[in-house]
């Protein structure tokens, strides 16, 4: 139904809202872009591009890139789809731990998982010293190709199991008990049935698993070593320390935007070509898992957890652990040292900005989130629409990029924002409104109009009818959405790396920071910190939510 | 207070589409009326343009003397039922049942006491702290029509209240709604697609069609002397035979193609004249007989017994179908092949000029005509 709206408060809304857009978001990706197409000598020229595609050792990282994201996403699947069609179609002992443990695995801050891999199996990890100590073998060592496999598998697969999971609990009964009625089931049954049913959601959490390792900068940073990625390049390319080339750091930035665009597009593409609506009435009930198959289903589930999980408990373990002075070796026995060092080394400031970093930016995002939700569910026009579509771009920017066209919009008077925390804050809004939004805009579109209308004939305004009856109804959908981003902020590292100082440090990067100047007992001390701070902010988060429906 | 609702020259549109090209209504004080027809016809439409959240593109609309075309919504003083109920999931029945009357700034202690009295009322009391998702639907919808009525509104709009719920509480639930209405003497516009259900509650029913009224009378009058052909089709079951009218001697009779003429009284004066008629039967209107009488040869294609009456459905020589039904009798059932004779009940039965858009007889009372 289309409505012709008076002018009214709402469309002050709009503008203002488009206006920021345009300030904070389109000017600054606009620079990029500009940048990127200006030669040395200022004039237009493709030359950056040229630059880029003619030097092995720049396109070697977008293959680099490719390579190691595809088997990534191929892992992920291999590890989380049996391990979800046993959560789900088997009474697992101790299951609930089992999803606890994968939502606290893909929410760690992204490089603690591979700084922890590197104490356990780098070149003098714990695991390969015992080997070569006590057995005389050399286990090799992981970094490059396989540590960023490891760590990033180990870091995305649970978003395919919680995407199956949605998947598999959507199978009605009845199809099963109809395919076993016409003499297939077991192994036949899962692959010829249950495999296909789900198809579409295996090709929505592979692409959504490749877009987020793509972008991935924290993991290959730290444990890649020789084996550049694209996130890594455009990062080494801006701070290099024969000056930052901006022009040649913004043309990448253009190529990365349109690498994970066209799979952004592929993706919309794909569920839209490949969805179709089961309505289950009976979600397929859980069966007992007995003799040898249900042991060796629950050592699998284990397992992986376990694995997955060991690097940050290692690393909480760790910051306990005494260390020699300088911090870089840690010695036998327990001490509180590191966080001593800690202390010293700009802890309480870091804290401090984290909260207020990610309170602020939870503030604002639920503010924005709601009103852009509201419009363009509720008042659809030209305007709010743009503004829809300009709110889902930063969902296909690395965050490094993010970071960079910020810095190249904000460097220089009159607005300059730099090494101030406003930068950081709008980064990380940026960053994760897209997120919020279409969680709002979902919850919002499924409460009928009707409702409202109920409250306006009975005599309520319309703002005490948006903040009376339409927030509070939208409140779960938006607060199970604003503690994961609220646990995403706390772990931002590729946008924040390029836009901190010393005044607006936070703990991850603190924590980054510790690791790249080999602080080895200090970095253990602020990661173990953030951990237990995800932790408790995530198991606050599952006790809200209470459904296993959660969109990462 | 009650009010009496005047609408004239209605016209809404979507964009170049014209739903309601011109309506006229007017519904009484304290009267029972309803919209009824098809969907898509603009019932719908119609009601939320008096309620305000539809947006009106001509005429006027009147609570008596009052024009409300650019008023509120907020402001309309109606209480309003819809189809969802669209009860706040996040409020207690009670806390749902004062937000009207909280938003009229109204004493505390009044607002209780109201609230409690509709409660009380609709039988929804004994859960008044409970949130609505523990409600069953009919109990949903019964705090909707309490949290509508505590307003005291001057007019009360219903958009198909009863359409999800299933066909027992249905029943159960248009005989509180017609009672509440009667206790109350509120003006009451109800919209629904089932003819039925429109018949047990309502003083009076406006038939629609394409945004067009057809016809407005009692259900009695709809159903006995329908406007025109739409009506008769909509409003119960009918079958259409076709006819000639033929005129001798000042009477007249109907001679339909197999031959058969039986005569007819009372034609409009102005109608009398040969012509071809539709002539719509209820199942109920025919006369089957076995025996060799003058009538309509037909034969039997089905049977089937449903306890008080029998249906059947037979196949004329004209090879038209119809549907007849019959009280059962103690006999045994006519059998499925059987040739039979029809006559029909020329008292009750309508005759409509040729295209169907008028009904050539007497008797019919279509108020839109005085509206107009």
């Amino acid at each position: 139904m289309t409505k012709r709206h008076k002018a009214d408060i709402w469309s002050i809304v709009s503008i203002i809202l488009f206006l920021l857009f345009m300030v904070f978001l389109i000017y600054p990706l606009f620079g990029i872009m500009k940048q990127s197409v200006i030669g040395s000598d200022g004039s237009f020229s493709f030359s950056q591009f040229k630059k880029f595609f003619s030097q092995k050792y720049y396109t070697n990282t977008i293959s680099n890139s490719i390579k190691v994201t595809l088997a990534v996403t191929l892992c992920s699947l291999l590890v989380g789809i049996p391990m979800s069609y046993f959560y789900s179609f088997y009474k697992l002992k101790l299951s609930k731990l089992i999803f606890t443990i994968s939502i606290l695995c893909c929410m760690s801050a992204p490089f603690l998982g591979a700084y922890s891999w590197i104490l356990l199996l780098g070149r003098s990890g714990v695991i390969t010293s015992f080997f070569k100590n006590t057995f005389g073998i050399n286990i090799g060592n992981i970094y490059g190709f396989g540590g960023i496999l490891l760590v990033q598998t180990l870091k995305f697969f649970p978003l395919v199991f919680i995407y199956m999971n949605g998947a598999f609990k959507n199978i009605d009964n009845s199809l099963m008990e109809a395919s076993a009625n016409m003499g297939c089931t077991g192994i036949k049954r899962l692959f010829t049935v249950v495999l296909s049913l789900v198809m579409p959601t295996v090709l929505a959490a592979s692409l959504l698993v490749f877009m987020r390792a793509f972008a991935d900068f924290g993991t290959p940073v730290v444990i890649g070593e020789g084996y550049m990625t694209f996130p890594v390049l455009i990062y080494r390319e801006f701070v290099n320390e024969n000056g930052a080339d901006f022009g040649f750091a913004s043309a990448i930035s253009v190529i990365a935007i349109i690498v994970t665009a066209l799979v952004f597009l592929l993706q919309k593409w794909a569920t839209r070509k490949f969805s179709y609506s089961i309505n289950s009435l009976h979600p397929v009930e859980k069966k007992e898992a007995k003799g040898i198959g249900g042991v060796l289903m629950h050592i699998y589930c284990y397992a992986v957890c376990i694995i997955a999980f060991l690097p940050q408990v290692y690393i909480i373990y760790l910051s306990f652990r005494k260390t020699n002075a300088a911090g870089t070796i840690f010695l036998d026995g327990f001490s509180l040292g590191s966080y001593k060092a800690a202390m010293n080394r700009l802890l309480m400031r870091s804290m401090t900005n984290t909260i207020k970093l990610g309170v602020l930016a939870l503030i604002i995002i639920i503010a924005v989130a709601i009103m852009i939700a509201y419009l363009t569910v509720r008042r659809k026009n030209l305007l709010n629409d743009t503004i829809d579509t300009f709110s889902m771009i930063p969902y296909i920017m690395p965050g490094v990029v993010i970071g960079i066209a910020l810095l190249t919009a904000f460097g220089k008077k009159p607005f300059k924002l730099t090494g101030t925390f406003t930068i950081m804050l709008l980064a990380v809004v940026i960053r994760r409104l897209p997120y919020t939004i279409r969680s709002a805009t979902a919850t919002l579109a499924q409460i009928p109009m009707s409702i409202e209308e109920a409250s306006i004939s009975l005599g309520a305004s319309k703002f005490k009818t948006l903040t009376r009856i339409t927030v509070p109804m939208m409140s779960n959908g938006i607060m199970s959405g604003a503690i994961l981003s609220w646990v995403a902020i706390l772990t931002e590292v590729s946008s924040a790396i390029i836009l901190y100082n010393n005044k607006s440090i936070t703990m991850t990067i603190s924590a980054y920071v510790a690791i790249s100047r080999g602080n080895d007992g200090m970095a253990a001390a602020f990661a173990a910190i953030l951990t237990v701070m995800t932790i408790i902010s995530l198991l606050i988060f599952l006790k809200v939510s209470k459904s296993e429906d959660i969109k990462l | 207070m009650r009010k009496n609702i005047t609408i004239k020259h209605a016209v809404k549109k979507y964009g170049q589409n014209t739903i309601i090209p011109d309506l006229n209504l007017k519904v009484k004080e304290g009267e029972f009326f309803t919209l009824l027809g098809p969907s898509g016809c603009g019932k719908t439409t119609l009601l939320r343009m008096i309620a305000g959240f539809n947006s009106i593109e001509g005429g006027d609309f009147y609570f008596n003397e009052t024009r409300i075309n650019d008023m509120d919504p907020s402001k309309r003083n109606i209480g309003m039922v819809f189809q969802n109920y669209a009860i706040f999931p996040n409020m207690t029945v009670r806390k749902n049942v004062e937000f009207g009357l909280k938003n009229r700034k109204l004493p505390k202690d009044t607002v209780r006491a109201q609230a409690e009295h509709f409660m009380k009322l609709m039988h929804v009391y004994e859960y008044a702290d409970r949130l609505p998702e523990r409600l069953s639907g009919g109990q949903q919808q019964r705090v909707a029509l309490a949290r509508a009525l505590a307003i005291e509104p001057e007019v009360l709009l219903m958009d198909e209240p009863l359409s999800n719920l299933d066909a027992k509480l249905r029943v159960e639930m248009r005989s509180v709604i017609k009672e509440i209405q009667n206790k109350v003497g509120i003006t009451t516009v109800y919209v629904t697609h089932d003819q039925e259900e429109a018949m047990a509650v309502s003083d009076r029913i406006a038939v629609m069609n394409q945004g067009v009224i057809q016809h407005i009378g009692t259900p009695k009058n709809i159903y006995q002397r329908p406007a025109n052909l739409f009506v008769a089709t909509f409003i119960g079951r009918t079958n259409v035979v076709k006819a000639k009218l033929e005129v001798v001697e000042g009477k007249s009779f109907l001679h339909f193609s197999c031959g058969y003429k039986t005569e007819i009284n009372g034609v409009r004066k102005e109608m009398m004249k040969n012509q071809d008629v539709v002539v719509s039967v209820r199942p109920e209107e025919y006369r089957l007989t076995t025996e060799n009488v003058d009538g309509i040869d037909a034969t039997v294609r089905d049977c089937v017994f449903l306890g008080l009456n029998t249906h059947y459905f037979v196949t004329l020589s004209t090879g038209e179908e119809a549907e007849i039904i019959q009280e059962s009798t103690i006999d045994s059932i006519i059998e499925k092949g059987t040739k039979i004779r029809l006559t029909i009940n020329t008292e009750k039965v309508n005759v409509f000029n040729s295209d169907g858009s008028e009904n050539i007889l007497y008797g019919v009372l279509n108020d839109k005509n005085e509206e107009a």
